[in-house]
This record gives structure tokens, C-alpha cells and sequence, in this order.
């Protein structure tokens, strides 16, 4: 898919200006500084950078999590209109999300078959017997290697880190989503799981032909699995393009500096520019 | 939440307290079947008697009598009548006397009794004594050897048609009645109060009040704390500034005293339990709301409240089951704080004469405010406030203890 021409599809979701101010007292913070941006259909997009720069703050901004402050983001061609909860419901089929945090990211409360009915009530299946949620149910969780009969009546803190980002995978699933943004969904995984996991983003994206907006502080990562990449720094897109332009060609200093902090196995690590 | 209750009831403190309270519960339910009746009945015309059974004297002398010959038993009716001041008068009466005192013990009747038949003697005049310590001195001593002669008492009667004093019965020293045979009898574990009122029956009515005031304090405070607390935390923006705006104000009130001026303006007249429960309530709910807001803040950006969000649940649903269940065990100890401190609240303010109206429920401060106004501390009638105290005690240490149990549960941190 990486050598296709991406830029040829139709905008999924875009950007001009996009800015968010936090005001606490007399003090602003300027998390995100008119950064643009065009997604196209089907592509894998990674936004990489340092923590503090910006990426969290964004990813809640296309999620509609959290109020722009300037700017405007562009869902479909459209301006996106989040004004109530109807239309923000509308919104939230289009583009989901799987957080950094598996353990933080189920309500402890809830059992697993009410997060995947959910899904499926999400999907205009409220209506559906109770024996074709089930089948929907086992489905998604086989595709995520998961026993949907060894989860029911289980609570998603009675599952590994590893099971539960999957289960968050089958949420996807369930839920086929036009955008996915995966806020740094490996980095509390061990790289075993980190692999599968992976795996099953690709795969999942070929099977439904979503945009995943994958959100990384790890460039090494970020060019084995994205179309295209965008460097962030302190709120501002220093540097984007396709991930073999961006990363074999780096043109500003800070990717430099990132791909040079990356750990290479048969090389001693360069400590010079890391404490830099 | 099997495991959490589990887990709550194999703390040692919290079984505590929850047992302590239980007990009080208890008591609240079985002794109003045991002992029935209007708890404010006044059944004794005279002020403060003493715990204990009560006999009727009228129905002793008709009933049925035994007899036992007690060696000790003229010995303990003598030192029954002489009083503490009289040995005290007794000893001065023999010293004056120049009598050799040596080895007798105040506390010794026998000894000090043969001492004074031996010396004693109405004509001797002694220095410095006036015609009534005189008198005094002679009336002791009637007493004194009456009570020794005397065998029998005569109870006399008038007959109505004639209006002639009939001899009744006579009643030996030797008689003595089956307590279980006296038709009338009366036990008073804790006597009665300044209105002659059972106390202990009066106590466990009050008890259920105080308790049902806290409970209706409680919820009302842990409600509007609550509400507001969520509300505040969740929302955020002007809504937050506007909540703990008022917060603020009622914080640095001191709330005892808005109570006292609230419970004031109310009146008399319409100060119920009800009424002072749910003032005691909208004035305590200021620290449930600072410390729910606190909380929710820290979960309103937690993932899993996105990811619902992201599901399309609505407000109300994100509040009931992604906000309330995570701080659900600390409004629950709030909860038990506030009923505490609600039973507290209602005895100061009682004890200030600004509680519930008198005339219908007693209170435990109610009970405390009666026994201060008739100087029940005063006069020594411990009875009257001492097991109200240990009541209200009791009940608070119980719940403080059961919160403090909780706490240790659901913050692990503290466990020892």
C-alpha cells in the first residue's frame, strides 16, 4: 500500500490552523500552534514526537474531546459540526479511538459483555436477537485470538495488558470506524504483544479500509508501519511527508535528533546526543 | 462487590463499630417490646429518683409474709438510720465528753453505739453547746433507743362509719415479703428525670430520634454535596466557578453558627425533628462537595470516561456509571461522617434550648438540655445526662470507627 499513490484518494480528515490554548489564571499554555494537516482515506498516519509536544492534546482535538481554541478540522470534505450530542454521536461512528493505557481504559465496573454490546447498540443493532449479538460478539473477538466464551461474565481487570488492548481491538472491530486514532496503543505492551497487536491494526485496516492515525514517540515504529508521518515539536509540525522521504531524508534538526535517539541493536548508542 | 463486602467485613474496626452500632440498633427495637408506652409519660410526681426497684409500700402490708430471724438484721437497720452527720455529731459529742476514743472507727455502728449508751446522758451540760444542739442531742437519742426497743409497728386504719382508729395489722421486725408477691412494683434501671419520666425508656426512644435525625441530616447534606460535587467537577467552566463560589461562602461561615441562627429564625413552633434534621443538612454538605468535585476532576479525563464518551453515552449515563461507582465507597463514608456529625450537631444544638420543639419526641440533646436546666450535674443525679453522654458517645465513636474500618479497605495505603 505504501507505494500506491495515497495523496490521489479523497481528504478523510483535515485541518487549517488548528490551536489549543490552555488558560489556567493569567498563565497560557499554547499546547497545539496552528498545526494543518490532510489525512487521506486509507492511509496510516503517524504523528510522532517528544512527550510534551503536543500529541495527546491533538488526538483528543480530532476526537472531539476537547474544545479548538483556533482553527478548523474538516471531516469528509465537511466542516465538522460537534455542536450536540446528536451530531457528536454521528461523529464518534466516524473516528474512535484506543488509548496508551489498556488498564485505565475499561470502566472497572462494567463487564466485557456490556462494553462489546455497546459497540454493537452503537452500530444500530440495538434492535438485533440476543443469539446474532452473541455470534457479532464471538466474532470479534476471534478475529482478535480471544474465546468470547471464556470473557462473558469477566471483568476487564481479570485480563492481561495484552488481552485487553485486544479487546479494545475488537471494540474497533465491532464498531468499523472511517478513522481510528491509536493514542500510543503499544507502548504499555511488551514487544510480543506489541507485534500482534500491530498486526491486527493492519490487518483490521486492509479488512474495513480505515485511516489510523497512529500516535507514536517511537520513529522506529513509526516508519516500519505508516504511509506518511508528521514530526511534532512543541506543538508545531516541524517536518511531514511519506515515512521514506521523512525518515531516510530527514530535513529538520529535530528529526535528526529523534531518529539518531533511536536504539540500534549491532551499534553503541550514541549517550552524546540523547542528553542533548 | 461480594469481594469488597468480604473485604469491608473482615476489617477489625469496622466489624467493631458495626457491631457497637448494631447492639444500639438493637436496644432501639427490643426494648420498646419490652417495655411499652408513651416515652414521655410522667409517672413520677417528685423529681429525680434514684435508679432501682421500686416496692409499693401500701400493697407490702397486705401481702403475705415469711419470717426470718437475721442475726446482722438490727445491726444494718441502725446503721441505716444513723446518717453521716449524726456519727459525725455523735464523735464531736464524745470527745467533748472526754471520752477515750481510741480504736473506734466512725464507720464501726457497734462500737460507737456502746459508747454512747455508756456515756451518754441528757443532763450532763457541756461547754459551748446551745438549747438546740441540746435538743438536737436528745432527739438522737430517742431515736436511737427506739430503734433498738421497738419489735413490732402497728398499722392503723380509720373506719369510715365510726371514725375510730382501728389497729390494721402490726408488722413484725422479723416479717419480710416476697418482692414477687407485691402487687405493684416498679424497676427504674436509670430512674426517672426532672418530669419524673422513665429514663432508660425515654433514652431508647431518644436514641431512634437522634438517629433518624442524623440519618435525614446525612442524606440531605450527602445528597446537595453530592449533586453539586459532580456537577462541578464534571462540568467544569463557568458552572464550576459558579458552584464553588457558593461553596466558598458557606465555607468560611462557620456552619454551627448559620444552624444557630437558622434553628433562631425558624421558632420555636416550627422546629420538629424533621424540620432541624434537614436545617442540620443543608448547612453541613459544604466539605462532601469540595471533596467529591476533587475526585471527579481527577477522573473526568481518565480514559475510560473518553472511551464512553466516544460510545455515545449520555451525561447522565457517564455520571451514574463511570463517575458515581469509582467514588461511590468515599460518598459512603462521607455518608457515615455526616450522620455522626448530624447526631453531634443536634445534641449542641438541643443543649442550647435551639433543638426540636419539646413537646412531642425526646432527643438526646433534648435529654441534656432538661438535665442542665434542673441542675441535674448539680445536684449529683448522674443518672439524668451521664448515660445520654455515653449514648451519643457510643453511637459516634461506632460510626467513626466503622469509616475508619472503610477507609483502610478502599485505601490500601493506610492498612497497617
Amino acid at each position: 500500500m505504501r507505494n500506491e499513490d495515497i495523496s490521489s484518494r479523497p481528504l478523510c480528515l483535515s485541518g487549517r490552523g488548528v490551536t489549543k490554548i490552555f488558560t489556567t489564571g493569567k498563565t497560557r499554555t499554547v499546547a497545539v500552534d496552528h498545526v494543518d494537516f490532510e489525512f487521506h482515506e486509507g492511509e496510516l498516519i503517524s504523528i510522532v514526537g517528544e512527550s510534551g509536544s503536543g500529541k495527546t492534546t491533538l488526538s483528543k482535538m480530532l476526537l472531539g474531546l476537547l474544545n479548538i481554541t483556533e482553527g478548523e478540522i474538516l471531516f469528509q470534505g465537511q466542516p465538522r459540526d460537534i455542536s450536540n450530542m446528536h451530531k457528536r454521536r454521528e461523529y464518534w461512528r466516524g473516528i474512535q479511538a484506543i488509548f496508551q493505557d489498556p488498564f485505565s481504559s475499561f470502566n472497572v465496573f462494567n463487564k466485557i459483555d456490556t462494553v462489546l454490546l455497546d459497540c454493537i447498540n452503537m452500530r444500530g443493532g440495538k434492535r438485533l436477537p440476543m443469539e446474532k449479538k452473541i455470534e457479532m460478539m464471538t466474532e470479534a473477538c476471534s478475529f482478535v485470538n480471544l474465546k468470547f466464551a471464556e470473557l462473558t461474565n469477566k471483568y476487564p481487570f481479570e485480563l492481561s495488558g495484552g488481552q485487553m488492548q485486544r479487546l479494545m481491538i475488537a471494540r474497533i472491530f465491532l464498531l468499523k470506524p472511517k478513522i481510528l486514532l491509536a493514542d500510543e496503543p503499544t507502548s504499555m505492551i511488551d514487544a510480543c504483544s506489541r507485534a500482534t497487536i500491530l498486526d491486527m491494526l493492519l490487518q483490521l485496516r486492509d479488512e474495513v479500509g480505515m485511516t489510523i492515525i497512529f500516535i507514536t514517540h517511537d520513529i522506529g515504529l513509526a516508519y516500519y508501519i505508516s504511509d506518511s508521518v508528521y514530526i511534532m515539536e512543541h506543538g508545531k509540525f516541524v517536518e511531514s511527508g511519506s515515512a521514506d522521504d521523512v525518515i531516510l531524508n530527514p530535513k529538520a534538526a529535530y528529526t535528526k535528533r529523534l531518529i539518531s535517539d533511536v536504539p540500534k541493536i549491532y551499534e553503541p548508542w550514541d549517550l552524546n546526543t540523547v542528553a542533548q | 462487590m461480594k469481594n469488597t463486602l468480604r473485604q469491608v467485613f473482615h476489617s477489625g474496626k469496622f466489624v467493631a463499630g458495626f457491631c457497637i452500632f448494631a447492639f444500639i440498633l438493637l436496644m432501639m427495637i427490643i426494648y420498646p417490646l419490652i417495655n411499652p408506652g408513651n416515652p414521655l409519660e410522667r409517672i413520677g410526681v417528685g423529681t429525680f429518683a434514684k435508679p432501682g426497684t421500686y416496692v409499693s409500700l401500701y400493697d407490702t402490708v397486705d401481702t403475705e409474709t415469711e419470717t426470718f430471724k437475721l442475726a446482722d438484721a438490727d445491726d444494718k437497720r441502725l446503721a441505716k438510720i444513723l446518717s453521716d452527720s449524726d456519727r459525725v455529731s455523735m464523735v464531736e459529742w464524745l470527745t467533748q465528753a472526754e471520752v477515750d476514743l481510741t480504736g473506734v472507727s466512725m464507720n464501726d455502728t457497734e462500737k460507737l453505739l456502746d459508747l454512747w449508751h455508756a456515756n451518754y446522758d441528757d443532763s450532763i451540760r457541756l461547754k459551748g453547746m446551745t438549747k438546740a444542739q441540746r435538743n438536737y442531742y436528745v432527739r438522737l437519742n430517742n431515736s436511737l433507743n427506739n430503734a433498738s426497743k421497738a419489735d413490732t409497728l402497728t398499722v392503723t386504719d380509720v373506719d369510715p362509719d365510726t371514725n375510730e382508729v382501728v389497729e390494721k395489722t402490726k408488722i413484725q421486725k422479723t416479717d419480710y415479703v416476697n418482692v414477687g408477691d407485691v402487687a405493684n412494683t416498679k424497676t427504674l434501671p436509670l430512674g426517672t428525670d426532672n418530669f419524673g419520666r422513665d429514663v432508660l425508656k425515654e433514652l431508647v426512644s431518644a436514641c431512634g430520634t437522634s438517629i433518624m435525625i442524623g440519618l435525614i441530616a446525612g442524606l440531605v447534606a450527602t445528597f446537595i454535596g453530592l449533586l453539586l460535587g459532580l456537577l462541578a467537577g464534571y462540568l467544569g467552566g463557568v458552572a464550576d466557578d459558579i458552584i464553588m463560589f457558593i461553596t466558598n461562602i458557606f465555607t468560611v461561615i462557620p456552619s454551627f453558627v448559620l444552624l444557630i441562627l437558622i434553628s433562631y429564625s425558624l421558632g420555636q413552633d416550627q422546629r420538629g425533628a424533621t424540620t432541624v434534621a434537614i436545617v442540620i443538612g443543608l448547612t453541613s454538605w459544604v466539605w462532601t462537595t469540595r471533596s467529591v468535585r476533587s475526585q471527579v476532576i481527577s477522573l473526568r479525563n481518565r480514559d475510560h470516561v473518553n472511551l464512553s464518551k466516544l460510545s455515545g453515552h449520555s451525561l447522565m449515563r457517564i455520571i451514574m456509571t463511570d463517575i458515581l461507582p469509582y467514588i461511590a465507597s468515599y460518598v459512603v463514608m462521607a455518608f457515615i461522617l455526616q450522620v455522626s456529625s448530624g447526631i453531634l450537631a443536634e445534641a449542641q444544638l438541643s443543649l442550647l434550648g435551639l433543638g426540636p420543639k419539646t413537646t412531642e419526641v425526646p432527643t438526646l440533646g433534648l435529654m441534656m438540655n432538661w438535665a442542665m436546666l434542673y441542675s441535674a450535674h448539680l445536684n449529683g443525679s448522674w443518672w439524668a445526662y451521664f448515660p445520654v453522654i455515653l449514648t451519643i458517645a457510643g453511637i459516634s465513636f461506632s460510626m467513626n470507627l466503622m469509616n475508619t474500618g472503610l477507609d483502610q479497605v478502599f485505601n490500601p495505603t493506610l492498612r497497617d
